[in-house]
């Protein structure tokens, strides 16, 4: 144990990650401008940004790999700054595009890397075994690592990651061009961590994030522009405002009747009849209005007008509230540079406005 | 030091297994071999000053040229050109530690080549039939020679291949490096300006700095520990200037 580790009151209840104002500038070209965030432990964290947000630049600074032009990184307890090889101890790293020696098998690596880990070689066998079996690469073991597919290899590289079993797993972009199968198996993979190690993974593909991360941080232009749960997020975003209706009925009595439910809720689209009569409906509601979706039930069905198929709220994916949190984001920094003399920046972590 | 050792042994077994270190060994031997014959013939032909391995050994800048670029220079290129340097800096390793394990590595080969031109001697005195030994000082003195400069070398090569991801590059550079070290040494002791009363510090200098001067002595059996110093400490500042290198390239990637 490190003077750094014990310095820290309680190790096991601090948080796993903590990046505090952290800044990163590549010959005066800012890649990471002020991001703060804490990572608790056992969280499986999602980094999302378009690219060039600062995200591989962020998880790079946070192995120890590259140094920060400013701000304070600690992970697991352990300031990276100060002791960057402390820090390589507790954390398993897969690089973006995964970079594995071309002429080395597949054993052979993983058995060099739980050494260079510091696994003994009485430990690192039964847990190569293991790792082995957990990223089904029993088939490959003896073959030459460059001569694989890309999910093979890409299963190397997480099965890297996991070797030493360390308590923080960084993976930057860990399902880039697998197959659906393979990104299923990657993603059963990662939930099989949840609770034991603490998962911080990059990407920009929306559906693994959300499916399988406790906790989303969307970056944009080397900032924070959101983050909570996806679900979180979306309430944030886009509130509870759009419904999606199916009716059959008098469509002139449709705006009345909606006045009925709510005094704010407009129709925005409508679609033509199908064959059996019926037309979709989108409703929107302001930002502050309650859930109406059983007063809406109630209105339309009551008295018999309008037949009723189906009525839901319409679900926003995460990639609307993706293109939503990195577009407020842009005009907002439009509009600051269009009024330079603002005394007052918002502060890196703030929620943007939600989208109305 | 642990990684080190892991390290380094993973480096050498990535050598042996590597079909190209044979095909440069078969390389080597077999024009170290021509090169060994046609001393014998000339030696053969008219009788000669010296011995044939002094001779021999005059030539090392042959495989030192080509064999020493081609040795080091995918070490840490390859490594920054396939990624697999991060990694590596990702695992619990530091830098020197790995560029420490490239040099040994490449140090150990180069000395293995070396050494197998023992056998071109064995054969010698085999065939020869002479009834005493081959004349051993030159030849160990300039073994010697070839295992203390052999660290500067590999180590300019080493740091060749720091300084770029480009193997091509590297391996020029180590090329470009070397001449200057070993013929450009000589040309500048040849200037007319070094001659001048006041510039006598910087052509004792100049001399202090002649590759070949000091292969005359070793295979003299002459053991000059300013000589040895020389290629030691030179070795360490290429190594640590390849050290920085690969870390001022982290810093500015």
């Amino acid at each position: 144990m490190s003077d750094a580790a014990t310095a820290t009151s309680s190790p096991a209840a601090s948080p796993a990650i903590v990046v505090r104002d952290l800044v990163k500038t590549y010959a005066g070209h800012p890649a990471v401008r002020g991001v703060s965030f804490e990572v608790a432990q056992g969280e499986i964290i999602g980094l999302l940004g378009p690219n060039g947000a600062g995200k591989s630049t962020t998880l790079r600074i946070l192995t120890g790999f590259l140094p920060a032009t400013s701000g304070q990184v600690t992970v697991c307890g352990v300031d990276v700054a100060a002791n960057p090889s402390e820090v390589k101890t507790r954390l398993g790293y897969m690089p973006e595009n995964n970079p594995l020696p071309e002429d080395m098998r597949v054993g052979e690596y993983l058995h060099l890397r739980g050494r260079l880990k510091g696994l003994t070689r009485r430990k690192l066998a039964p847990r190569l075994d293991e790792v082995v079996h957990l990223c089904d690469l029993g088939r490959v073991r003896d073959r030459i690592i460059g001569k694989l597919s890309k999910g093979y290899r890409q299963r190397v590289g997480i099965a890297d990651a996991i070797l030493a079993e360390p308590p923080l797993i960084i993976m930057d972009e860990p399902t880039i061009g697998l197959d659906p199968h393979q990104i299923l198996a990657v993603r059963d993979l990662i939930s099989s961590l949840r609770g034991r190690m603490t998962v911080l993974i990059s990407s920009h593909i929306l559906p693994e994030i959300e499916v399988t991360c406790d906790r989303v941080l969307i970056i944009n232009q080397g900032r924070v522009v959101a983050t909570g749960a996806p679900a979180e997020l979306r309430r944030d975003f886009f509130g509870h405002g759009h419904y999606e209706i199916e009716l059959a009925g008098p469509l002139e009595h449709i705006p009345a009747a909606l006045a009925d439910v709510h005094p704010g809720l407009a129709l925005v689209s409508t679609s033509p009849a199908d064959s059996a009569g019926f037309v979709a409906l989108r409703l929107t509601a302001p930002a502050d209005a309650p859930d109406l979706r059983e007063a809406l039930v109630h209105a339309l069905a009551r008295g018999g007008r309008f037949r009723l198929r189906a009525l839901g709220r319409s679900r926003h994916t995460l990639e609307e509230v993706f293109l939503a949190a990195t577009q407020t984001r842009e005009q907002g920094a439009r509009s600051r540079e269009q009024g330079a003399e603002m005394s007052t920046a918002p502060s890196p972590s703030s929620f943007p406005a939600p989208r109305s | 030091m642990r990684a080190f050792r892991i390290l380094l042994a993973h480096e050498l077994r990535m050598l042996l297994v590597s079909p190209a270190t044979y095909i440069a060994a078969t390389l080597f031997l077999l024009v170290m071999g021509f090169v060994f014959a046609g001393i014998l013939e000339t030696f053969a032909a008219a009788p000669q000053e010296g011995s044939p391995a002094a001779v021999f050994f005059q030539l090392f800048w042959i495989p030192v040229f080509f064999m020493v670029p081609l040795l080091t220079m995918k070490s840490l290129a390859e490594e920054r050109r396939l990624g697999t340097l991060e990694t590596l800096l990702t695992a619990p390793v530091t830098t020197p530690q790995i560029v420490l394990a490239k040099f040994f590595a490449a140090y150990a080969l180069y000395l293995g080549l070396w050494a197998c031109t023992g056998g071109f001697f064995y054969i010698l005195h085999w065939f020869s039939g002479a009834a005493q030994g081959p004349d051993l000082a030159p030849l160990i003195g300039g073994y010697l020679f070839i295992a203390v400069s052999g660290t500067l070398f590999v180590a300019i090569g080493i740091l060749a291949s720091a300084l770029t991801r480009n193997q091509a590059v590297a391996g020029i550079l180590a090329f470009v490096l070397l001449l200057a070290l070993v013929i450009g040494t000589r040309f500048t002791a040849t200037l007319e300006v070094l001659k001048l009363d006041h510039l006598a510090g910087l052509r004792a200098a100049v001399d202090y700095l002649q590759v070949f001067t000091h292969l005359e002595d070793f295979t003299r059996g002459v053991v000059d520990t300013r000589q040895v110093l020389y290629y030691l400490s030179g070795s360490a500042l290429a190594l640590i200037l390849g050290i920085l290198g690969v870390e001022a390239k982290l810093l500015h990637s």
